[in-house]
């Protein structure tokens, strides 16, 4: 999986990306100084606990944010900044070149709208595709994802299971075969073996099409599974960034250490305390009221610093290393 | 209560039997009320439908031209079932191609008001902001305007014609459904499949016509029966006072006439009767459907 990793060329950079709401208790910081490179035919996943963070990001590519959201920094895909794009130009690029699947697909399709329909729908419309080819094409991919036969075509999407509502939205998405999908959260409201099953068969249609994946998950062990490299995300910063196995085998931020001892095989223990204000985060390192190896230092924010010593044992160059947000390294 | 006491059973158990009896009770409430509007609006439904052949088929069913003239003032029977005006124009043709102007102004003004309300809703609920301030501002202003005597005006100024009154009250009667739909859209933006749609690349028009508008047809379709109803009753009503098209037979006119030329005042009551009652049936059942409907709506979204 990871062996088109090394000599990769990036599809997707973010540099910097901060996101603010503008809200009756204050101005929420959702994400701070976000950077991250998403490289081609390489899966990342986003992880962290609920309300990190992760979604915002993944909308904020997208130019799906509230009118209320402020937004900074830049996401570079195909040598244009996708932040300073209008909303022509963006819903141009929107699920034709970064398509996005979003979580709880039984409420993303429309009620009313045959399922078959809706698939072909993106062809017909995006592209000017002929009915009856579209169609043809819509089936092949609902086929492909185990939906077959013409009857469930032509069903709606309350007469679908959730499993088989979020196979037809990974459908719609990728019909178009967009170099970039970002699946927020896929496996919410699934339970544990289908969501394996579904995620698979997205990392197979995606491989076949060559395209990257953005995973957003707070499921440690899909994002494990699946992903090449993972993003730890803690209250709108990315804390540890690296390949997926390491961070698994050796985390290196406490934060995402104490995630990992969360999960039941480990030990099944809660990370102490509760996560801070994003409306008055810590000005130091946000996680020091909750660290274990805190000290005077960190009182200051810590950079992203690179630890050479993990990558180089793996052999990749300098792009994919372990990057990690804290004054221990 | 009482049985728990004499025949020592537990409360639970008496609750339980209470229960299930009340539940039985509400049940059958609910399908005696479901049977009824059903009912109802299966009336309205029949009533409408003869309604509407009569105006397509009026000239096969009209017994006579309503403009030939035979013996005035005919009693209803006989070879005039309906009797004949002043002029010997039998009553029941006239009435019968009455029904064709009357639905068609009514069914012109009203689709005129829907579309126009219909847009101007989804517009203002879908973009919101500057765009919902401008199109609710501007339907308060028309809400503001006195319908009837504006209609009156401009008829009296213009060549009296239906086709006149049908696009002015159109261009009046757009208001309310502009705010029930816009207050359906501001619901319906928010769902996920709004959401994913734009995700996926589809333009705000395509968004709008293809996701937004069918999930809102169920608080249109009852807001176009309704206001089918009330540009009859207005068609009537300006007929009534003399500014509808002369040349052409509608109810409103057919009363007019009856008024105008002694019908009144003469004691001819099956006259103006008729075409009083047709008017009343007319809008009654569209009135039934309508509200037939809105109240399926409203049992749905209780079971949501």
């Amino acid at each position: 999986m990871s062996a088109i990793l090394a000599d990769a060329a990036p599809i997707l950079q973010i540099e910097d990306l901060s996101v603010s709401f503008d809200t009756a208790a204050g101005q929420v910081k959702a994400a701070e100084n976000v950077s991250f490179v998403l490289h081609r035919g390489e899966t990342l996943a986003l992880v962290g606990e609920t309300g990190c963070g992760k979604s915002v990001v993944a909308s904020s590519i997208m130019q799906l944010l509230p009118g209320n959201a402020h937004i900074q920094g830049r996401a570079v895909y195909a040598g244009r900044d996708l932040l300073g794009l209008d909303e022509r130009e963006m819903s141009r690029i929107r699920g034709s070149e970064i398509a996005i699947v979003f979580q709880n697909p039984s409420l993303a399709l429309n009620p009313i709208i045959r399922v078959g329909d809706q698939v072909a729908e993106m062809l017909r419309v995006r592209k000017g595709a002929a009915a009856v080819e579209a169609m043809q094409k819509a089936r092949d991919m609902l086929s492909g994802l185990g939906l077959q036969g013409e009857k469930k075509m032509r069903m709606y999407p309350f007469q679908f299971s959730g499993g088989m509502n979020q196979r037809v939205m990974i459908a719609a998405s990728m019909i178009l075969s967009p170099r970039i999908i970002i699946a927020d959260e896929p496996s919410k409201g699934l339970d544990g073996a289908l969501a394996k099953e579904v995620m698979a068969e997205m990392a197979r249609i995606k491989n076949q099409s060559g395209a990257s994946l953005l995973l957003i998950t707070h499921d440690l062990n899909l994002a494990r599974d699946i992903s090449d490299r993972m993003a730890v995300m803690y209250c709108g910063e990315i804390v540890e960034i690296g390949r997926s196995e390491e961070i698994f085998n050796k985390p290196l931020h406490p934060y995402t250490a104490a995630l990992l001892d969360c999960l039941p095989e480990r030990g099944f223990q809660p990370i102490p305390g509760s996560s801070p204000s994003m409306i008055n985060p810590p000005s130091g390192c946000k996680f020091l009221p909750r660290c274990p190896k805190g000290s005077e230092r960190c009182n200051r924010m810590p950079g992203m610093a690179t630890v050479e010593g993990m990558s180089t044992a793996f052999g990749s160059s300098e792009s994919i290393g372990r990057e990690v947000r804290c004054w221990l390294y | 209560m009482e049985c728990c006491k004499k025949e020592g059973c537990g409360i639970e158990c008496c609750n339980m039997e209470g229960r299930r009896t009340k539940r039985i009770l509400m049940a059958l409430c609910s399908a005696g009320s479901d049977l009824r509007a059903q009912k109802i609006s299966l009336v309205g439904l029949l009533l409408f439908l003869s309604f509407v052949l009569m105006a397509v088929f009026s000239l096969q069913l009209a017994p006579y031209d309503p403009w030939i003239r035979f013996e005035p003032y005919l009693l209803p029977g006989g070879e005039h079932i309906l009797g004949t005006n002043d002029l010997g124009n039998d009553i029941l043709s006239e009435l019968i191609y009455g029904t064709r102007v009357s639905l068609i102004v009514g069914f012109a003004a009203a689709l005129l008001a829907t579309i126009t309300g219909t847009i101007v809703g989804l517009l203002a609920g879908y973009y919101r902001g500057m765009t919902d301030e401008i199109l609710m501002g501007i339907t308060d202003i028309f809400l503001m305007i006195p319908q009837i005597p504006l209609i009156i005006v401009i008829a009296s100024f213009l060549r009296p014609s239906f086709w006149l009154v049908a696009i002015l009250m159109g261009a009046l009667w757009w208001t309310s459904t502009a705010r029930v739909v816009r207050s359906k859209t501001l619901q319906v933006r928010e769902n996920g499949f709004v959401q994913a749609a734009r995700a996926l690349g589809f333009s705000d028009f395509h968004i709008i016509f293809t996701d937004v508008l069918p999930n809102t047809i169920h608080v249109i379709a009852p807001k176009f029966l309704l206001s089918i109803a009330s540009a009859m009753i207005a068609e009537a009503s300006i007929s009534f006072l003399g500014l509808g098209d002369p040349t052409m037979k509608s109810w409103g006119t057919m009363i007019n006439f009856a008024f105008t030329r002694g019908g009144f005042i003469n004691g001819y009551w099956w006259w103006y009767l008729t075409p009083g009652l047709c008017i009343t049936l007319f809008v009654l059942c569209v009135v039934l459907m309508g509200f037939a409907w809105e109240e399926q709506e409203q049992e749905y979204r209780r079971l949501e």
